[in-house]
């Protein structure tokens, strides 16, 4: 660090658990035991990701030896002549999800720099409290709000009027029935939104005051010390917002499969039916037809979990680095 | 300074404030359309009646309030102790690489999708019994409890002021016995919003139900069977073909959140006045 005045906001040392015990070296016999014990118990936590990644990859065995790489080329989903594919179910996951992502993240970037920087100093805490509701509201009322409320709204109401000017476009082609891939990305959006607001938020109240004020020292306006200084200075902590929110969307299960449309095909088009893996395992899992069918359920499932353990590790390394160790994203709920 | 640089200002302001009313413009949409059409068909019956077969009218949501009540208590006896544990792990142990470690499986496991915990719970405890069971829906709910009932006891216990610990020692009392009656004990009020805080996120969860719990028709208390649960019966009545199921969808969902909501103020009432969760 070269400025000079970024040396105004040394932190702190950091006392750790260590440390606090440092200067008390009495050990008792009890003393081991509660270690031990507590030892064995936060083990548990890496025990069930052991053993849910086993669990996964075991089941999935058969239908990974039956179909291979080409799971993921092909796109037939036919339970009758056990045949499977998963293209159709990763293309609408990902096509739903960068949907979500595409509307949440400048919506919650917007949120976030209102939070810290433009609010009113009374609005803040009530805003941020409505937006972090947001993420109380249970998966399965999105979905009862999703079908009775947004399908008939966009088929009846905005489609209509904005239709006809964007018919011409590919990704707005065919008949629009009401469920379909932009209906769920949609509703995806309002559900990751309070997430990346709120890790967006702690990552830009973390940005020390000195930048702002040096910023706004040499004549920038508001807006121009957000954009040149404040937003640069926590771009790593807001990619890891993103990815967190990411993350949720990817594996969001019940709004999705109540209004995506559950069909196993592929279409450049927003406003036809598209199919999740999460919402192809909600749909079909207690109702598998054969073992084999039983079997992609599970691989799609693996990759699945996969993808969110990837992109939620590097979220949680990302946002580490900004607020180490803090349990950031929990604090959205 | 130039006009269009502070019209630029302007403007982008203008933005961020229209992105805020944005974001809460869904949550109001939401919580009106679950009053309106969720409240008038909240009665009596609703509370102390199980559903009905088709064609009769008046049925209730009880069985699936029972079932989210007991399950979610499930979740609890299994997870919180657990969740609890690891938090105070974390907090007083927690400085070496194991506690690295675990912190960061608990983030990973909150980040997890709730239909792969489902499909878990479903090998371990679906499969080997035979049947789907309530036991088998806690069991899912409290994977989804432990991370969060754990990350907020290890930040509660960690702003215990370390003078209460030398204090405690000084007075002889050995290590655990400080950790865990005065370090713990203090931390008590944050431990228990954090358990809130996790009870209303799994309490509205349905994807880990969906082959655990399975859900049901009738009123059962069994643990080693199906049984109902608030969130599976709003999906199955919402996307059910029936006027009437979906009426009865809309109150359940009204009384969902509710229940949800009081979690979270308890919650926050439990903590009041003081640092709440996170």
């Amino acid at each position: 660090m070269s400025f000079p005045f970024s040396t105004v906001t040394t932190p702190s040392p950091r006392i750790t658990a260590e440390d606090r015990w440092k200067s008390l070296r009495i050990v008792s016999r009890g003393d081991v035991v509660y270690r031990i014990v507590l030892t064995a118990v936060a083990l548990v936590l890496p025990a069930v990701l052991v053993a849910l990644t086993l669990e996964l990859v075991v089941n999935a065995w058969p239908a990974i030896k039956a179909f291979g790489p080409g799971f993921f080329t092909h796109s037939t989903w036919d339970p009758v002549a056990s045949r499977f594919g998963a293209l159709p179910l990763i293309v609408g996951t990902l096509y739903s999800s960068l949907v979500a992502m595409l509307i949440a993240v400048p919506l919650a970037l917007g949120v976030a720099i209102f939070l810290t920087e433009f609010a009113p100093r009374p609005l803040r805490r009530p805003v941020a409290t409505l937006v972090e509701l947001l993420a109380a509201i249970p998966s399965v009322i999105y979905g009862l709000w999703g079908i009775f409320v947004l399908l008939p709204l966009l088929r009846d109401m905005i489609w209509p009027v904005v239709g006809p000017a964007l018919s011409w476009l590919p990704i707005f082609q065919g008949v629009f029935y009401g469920p379909s891939v932009l209906a769920g990305g949609i509703i995806l959006a309002i559900m990751v939104l309070p997430y990346v607001a709120a890790v967006s938020r702690e990552v830009l109240l973390a940005v020390p005051p000195a930048q702002r004020e040096a910023a706004l020292a040499l004549g920038a306006t508001r807006w121009e010390a957000v954009w040149t200084v404040i937003l640069p200075y926590g771009r790593t902590g807001i990619a890891g917002a993103v990815m967190l929110g990411l993350g949720r969307a990817v594996g969001e299960t019940m709004a999705v499969t109540m209004v995506i449309g559950n069909r196993h095909e592929i279409s450049a088009s927003l406003i036809q039916p598209g199919y999740t893996i999460a919402a192809a395992i909600a749909n079909e899992f207690a109702e598998a037809s054969s073992a084999m069918h039983l079997s992609a359920l599970f691989y799609v499932g693996l990759v699945l979990f996969l993808v969110t353990v990837t992109v939620n590790a590097l979220a949680r390394l990302l946002v580490w680095r900004v607020a180490r160790g803090s349990a950031v994203g929990s604090a959205a709920i | 300074m130039r006009i269009s640089r502070r019209l630029v200002g302007a403007f982008m302001t203008g933005a961020t404030y229209t992105a805020a009313l944005l974001a809460i413009l869904p949550l109001a949409a939401i919580f009106g359309m679950l009053v309106a059409k969720g409240a008038g068909s909240i009665d009596w019956a609703f509370f102390t009646r199980s559903s009905v077969p088709l064609g009769e009218t008046g049925g209730g949501f009880a069985h699936a309030i029972a079932g989210t009540l007991i399950i979610v208590g499930l979740a609890c006896a299994i997870g919180v102790p657990v969740g609890v544990g690891i938090g105070i792990y974390l907090a007083e142990f927690g400085a070496g690489r194991l506690g690295w470690v675990v912190r960061f499986v608990a983030d990973i496991l909150n980040g997890t999708p709730s239909i792969v915990i489902g499909i878990f719970a479903w090998t371990w405890l679906v499969k080997p019994m035979g049947t789907f069971s309530a036991l088998a829906g806690g069991a899912a709910l409290s994977v989804i409890l432990m991370p969060i009932v754990a990350r907020t006891t290890e930040e509660m216990v960690r702003l215990v002021p370390n003078s209460l610990r030398e204090a405690a020692l000084a007075l002889g009392y050995p290590r655990w016995r400080t950790s865990l009656q005065i370090v713990a004990r203090t931390a008590g009020a944050g431990i228990v919003t954090g358990v809130l805080v996790a009870m209303a996120r799994v309490a509205g969860e349905t994807a880990p139900l969906l082959f655990t719990a399975l859900g049901n028709q009738y009123f059962s208390t069994r643990l080693t069977g199906p049984m109902a649960a608030l969130p599976l019966q709003i999906y199955v009545y919402a996307v059910g073909p029936y006027e009437e199921w979906r009426r009865q969808a809309w109150a359940g969902a009204l009384v969902l959140i509710l229940l949800v909501l009081s979690l979270g103020i308890a919650a926050r009432w439990v903590t009041r006045g003081k640092r709440a969760g996170g």
